[in-house]
């Protein structure tokens, strides 16, 4: 089916150069760090973690959104969504590309990676994250491109495509989970450390996973006249719409918890992302903008009148999607860092090298959902 | 819902249920060789050991650092020259910065005025040996919580861990920013993490850790926890002590006096 | 088939070309390593054909069993001990690394990551000062007053 991606409008080839330019600049990035070290980045001793996990945090989330699609399609005979199932199980494997490339770039001694399969540590969550992810990546990859080929020759799937369906499922909740799990059990990290991490990473993914793909289904329908069915937009805009909702009640919650019982290291970091702290607020304006954005969004889906208008339903996603994505890398990964856990605030910005590494892993996941969407878009538009 | 699809929700949830307890079981079984459990030895450390140190804050003096250069010296520790960079094993900082969950509210001026030594607690139940992915970082039989520099992977999740901000990573290339270099001890390279290691080096040849061996006013005790005979069990037992966070469990094995005691 | 002799040439050079580690050797000699054995003790720690063939493993094992295990002494195969280091007791005798070490490292194309972190003598660094300090043996602590 690969053909499919190979031939393709001016638009379509221009596209992807343009990705490819973007990508040869994150690679150029990359090397000069592997030369000069991660201090190329912002990070440092304080904060250890930056754009790179942030951004890795974020995708599993889109990736896990995948299951969206697929829960009502495959477990509750939704047959609407029937058209873009596909696209949510592509969406899923180009976040997962783009999570484990994110992990890899940061790194400190990537040629050694392999360790961590080597010397097995069942203590530690990151080698049940590398099972999961790469689990998942497979089951999507398996699972959408075997449906898509049964629909191109006009054959039922085969039945044992069906079961590998299914499992993907608890396992799309289950690799949003673990990778809460990482941070979530950390007793230095007070920002992290709650019992609704996960729940609140589920909500967040399953609002902005969706969202994204709202916007992806208008630029299909743009760029290539694909339809994928109002009925199936309007689905998919209340699931963004009450995760959205949900999301934001345990925004709340951490705000009640941390502020009422007004212990120390509950607030700092939350006091420091919204209104500052020792007179540092690098980050307020983002989160502040986070939180107009998504709660903007809320208000135009609640109405009729905003969710059933194109226009309007575009800028509420990517309201959201904006929202989100500030609250989960930037809030959420950064934020926990600060204060240090001596209780110094220390600030971080990325580097422009940093940025370009990061912007040319962002290329790659856009040129694989590209290539993706080529496909399935064309099998299914020659198929109708 | 139609029948099929019930049947297989259920199948699925009791090979949740059953493999959740089976993993948890085994779970339990394992965890205990990891850490937390009593030191049995190994080949090169002798059964019964857990080394601490005591580190009497009454005794150390306000303005010396000679414990921190000689930590820093022996261990080829670079200087980047920049806080982003920085690497450090041991340090001082204020009483607020090394016990900000104690009480902060009209302390003592002791406690106000002279900052406080500052290094790995080599806990018991360490978080960061948790998290390793790899055990680079890991518990030895003695307690000390090590570094394995040719395993780690550079993931900086210890960083993340680690309650005390005890850790440093090398962002950038060590060799290039060394100010003395002690040919005893090797460098690291770039792209791992380092901390304190207790001098695990000095104390297999059956010396003291180059801090407690250098400090002038022996403000630094080093030795065996379990050894009810030691000189630092002396201590524990006549002087008050604390350690750094103890709400987190972590059971550090560094302990703190401020007030000057008559031993 | 079509074009069967371009084929035919086209398969016999790539099969030249994929075989050329295999047969260049014996079509062209290059030097062997001549590693410098002169030491300061004619007895290494196991004998050299066992050296030869397993020095990196029981190197590897040395740096698990003293970091790992905190177990610093190696007992060889004739009951002689050792203290597990590579620069305190293999570069104390084969001291000139350059001499030893690396020729048969580079004859293989090996690089060896030790030196990166452990400092072998007769190896040099330039201190944040300038100055360029260069590593004798390890008997004594050095440092940059050199």
């Amino acid at each position: 089916m690969f053909d499919k991606a190979l031939s393709g409008g001016r638009a379509y080839w221009l596209w992807l150069a343009f990705l490819s330019v973007i990508i040869a600049l994150g690679i150029s990035g990359y090397l000069r760090q592997l030369e000069y070290g991660l201090g190329i980045t912002g990070m440092g001793r304080d904060i250890s973690w930056g754009v790179y996990i942030a951004q890795f945090t974020f995708f599993v989330g889109v990736a896990a959104s995948a299951v969206m699609l697929v829960l009502p399609y495959y477990l509750h005979d939704y047959k609407k969504f029937g058209r873009i199932v596909v696209l949510g199980e592509f969406l899923a494997v180009a976040s997962v590309i783009m999570c484990l490339l994110f992990v890899m770039a940061d790194m400190g001694k990537p040629m050694r990676v392999l360790n961590v399969l080597l010397y097995f540590t069942p203590h530690s969550i990151v080698p049940y994250d590398i099972m999961v992810l790469n689990g998942y990546l497979v089951l999507n990859i398996v699972c959408g491109w075997v449906t898509l080929e049964a629909e191109r020759t006009e054959v039922p799937p085969p039945a044992w495509v069906k079961p590998l369906i299914y499992l993907s499922i608890p396992w799309a909740v289950s690799i949003h989970t673990v990778t809460a799990f990482l941070y979530a059990g950390m007793p230095g990290r007070d920002l992290w450390l709650t019992a609704i991490l996960a729940p609140r990473f589920l909500a967040s993914a399953f609002a902005a996973g969706p969202a994204l793909l709202i916007l992806l289904t208008f630029l299909l329908k743009r760029l290539t006249g694909f339809d994928s069915g109002r009925e199936a937009v309007q689905k998919l805009t209340t699931i963004v719409l009450y995760a959205s909702l949900l999301n934001f009640f345990f925004v709340g919650m951490e705000f009640f918890t941390a502020f009422y019982s007004s212990i120390p290291e509950h607030e700092h970091s939350l006091t420091y992302l919204f209104f500052g702290l020792e007179g540092k607020s690098a980050l307020r304006p983002y989160m502040w903008i986070s939180m107009v954005a998504g709660v903007s969004a809320i208000v135009i889906l609640l109405f009729p009148r905003g969710r059933n208008n194109d226009r309007w339903l575009m800028l509420a996603c990517a309201l959201i999607f904006l929202s989100l994505w500030i609250d989960k890398g930037i809030g959420l990964v950064i934020g926990g860092f600060i204060p240090n856990p001596m209780g110094t605030v220390v600030e971080y910005t990325p580097s422009v090298t940093e940025l370009t590494i990061a912007g040319g892993i962002w290329a790659i996941g856009a040129l694989i959902l590209t290539v993706l969407y080529k496909i399935a878009v064309t099998i299914k538009t020659q198929a109708a | 819902m139609n029948k099929s699809r019930r049947n297989f929700l259920v199948q699925l949830g009791s090979a949740a249920l059953f493999g959740a307890g089976t993993a948890a079981g085994i779970h339990s079984l394992t965890a205990t060789s990891a850490f937390g459990a009593t030191p049995t030895g190994s080949p090169g450390i002798p059964k019964g050991t857990r080394w601490g140190m005591f580190v009497d804050m009454a005794r150390c003096e306000a303005g010396c650092s000679d414990c921190i250069t000689a930590c820093h010296t022996k261990h080829n520790v670079p200087d980047f020259g920049n806080p982003k960079d920085e690497i450090k094993w041991i340090w001082k900082d204020s009483y607020a910065k090394v016990f900000p969950t104690g009480s902060q509210q009209f302390l003592a001026q002791q406690l106000a005025d002279k900052p406080v030594l500052s290094l790995c607690n080599h806990c018991a139940n360490p978080p960061c040996v948790k998290v390793c992915p790899t055990q680079a970082t890991f518990k030895r039989a003695d307690g000390i919580v090590e570094m394995d520099f040719h395993r780690c992977i550079g993931c900086r999740f210890c960083m993340a861990a680690c309650p005390y901000g005890s850790r440093s990573f090398n962002w950038r290339n060590p060799r290039e920013f060394l100010k003395q270099v002690d040919a005893e001890y090797p460098t690291r390279e770039i792209g791992v993490v380092e901390k304190c290691n207790f001098c695990s080096e000095r104390i297999g040849t059956g010396r003291q850790p180059a801090c407690v061996e250098t400090c002038k006013t022996q403000a630094l005790v080093f030795g065996n926890l379990y050894d009810k005979n030691s000189e630092i069990r002396e201590k524990l037992r006549t002087r008050v002590t604390f350690q750094r966070k103890p709400e987190l469990g972590t059971e550090p094995s560094v302990f703190y006096a401020f007030e000057a005691g008559h031993v | 088939m079509h074009d069967t002799l371009k084929v035919i040439v086209g398969l016999a050079l790539f099969f030249a070309l994929v075989t050329l580690p295999f047969w260049l050797g014996a079509v062209r000699s290059a030097p062997a390593p001549a590693p410098d054995l002169t030491a300061k003790d004619t007895q290494c720690v196991e004998p050299v054909a066992y050296m030869r063939a397993n020095h990196m493993k029981l190197l590897d094992q040395w740096r698990n069993s003293v970091v790992r295990d905190g177990d610093r002494v190696y007992v060889n195969s004739a009951g002689k001990s050792f203290q597990k280091s590579l620069t305190k007791t293999c570069l104390n005798c084969h001291a000139q690394k350059e001499k030893f070490c690396d020729q048969c490292h580079q004859s293989v194309a090996v690089e060896p990551y030790c030196f990166s972190c452990h400092l072998a003598p007769g190896q040099s660094l330039v201190l944040t000062s300038g100055s360029r300090l260069t590593v004798a043996d390890f008997s004594t602590p050095m440092d940059g007053r050199q």
